[in-house]
């Protein structure tokens, strides 16, 4: 068990911090989010399961959002400046998935939540 | 002996089907959190189910899906008519994969699927004849794990 005190941040922290667009469910940037689970495999999302964790994907189908609503995830951030479809926005909307977008790469996305205090899924 | 069934449900998987490929995971989610069940069970019972319909989405035409709940615990057993597997042990080692391209660019076919079904599982079984199909299946127990 690690040490480390758990550090959480708000969506709309993370929004800021990361230039990004708020593409779906702007009501839920008051949720704090303390993990993440980077990956644009859905199955590795699917081996790391922690509920309310937050997903950092370049995957922008809507099978992302389907994973995150099957594993429970909080939110999907698309980085690299991939967008989904009005399809899969949608499909979000309806299952109370925030959808952030940013065009940062998903090493540099990570590399800041990491230094905020932003736990992975191991 | 078989314990009393509180609930069966069959659905249909369509292949190739990538766009509604998770509805039935979504739909079994669903009706487990209508019902009071455990959010750990209905995490498990999701990623089982989408997994497994992922699956029969990249190799089979179709397949069924029977989900079965009883005071004990939950099943999930999918029949499809694919092309089988000819070597199932192979089939479960994390990173093999028989994959396309194009089922790579949906986020699945890494070779994780079938081994995160069998770890997420208390029982597992595989079964496959070449030409012919697979069948599998889950058992979640409910008060264990």
């Amino acid at each position: 068990m690690s040490a480390e005190p758990e550090t959480s941040m708000s969506l709309a922290a993370i929004r800021d911090l990361l230039e990004c667009e708020v593409l779906a469910c702007p009501e839920l940037l008051g949720t704090e989010i303390s993990t993440v689970v980077a990956a644009d495999g859905m199955s590795v999302v699917l081996t790391a399961l922690c509920r309310r964790a937050f997903l950092v994907t370049g995957l922008a189908n809507i099978q992302a959002v389907r994973t995150a609503h099957v594993a429970d995830l909080a939110a999907i951030l698309f980085v690299r400046g991939v967008r989904p479809n009005e399809k899969t926005i949608d499909h979000a909307r309806q299952r109370s998935i925030a959808i952030l977008a940013t065009r940062l790469g998903m090493f540099d996305c990570c590399g800041i939540l990491r230094n905020q205090g932003l736990r992975g899924v191991t | 002996m078989e314990s009393d069934v509180l609930l069966r449900k069959t659905f249909e998987v369509h292949g190739l089907d990538f766009d509604k490929a998770g509805e039935t995971s979504a739909e079994v989610k669903a009706i487990l959190s209508d019902i009071g069940m455990d959010p750990d069970i209905i995490l498990r019972a999701g990623v089982v189910t989408f997994e497994a319909e992922m699956n029969v989405v990249m190799y089979a035409a179709r397949a069924t899906v029977i989900f079965t709940l009883t005071e004990e615990d939950l099943s999930i057993e999918v029949v499809d008519d694919g092309p089988g597997i000819p070597d199932i042990e192979l089939a479960l080692q994390e990173g093999y994969s028989t994959a396309s391209d194009e089922m790579r660019e949906m986020g699945f076919g890494y070779g994780m699927g079938l081994p995160n079904i069998k770890k997420t599982s208390d029982r597992f079984e595989l079964g496959s004849e070449v030409g012919k199909g697979t069948r599998l299946l889950s058992v979640i127990h409910l008060n264990a794990k």
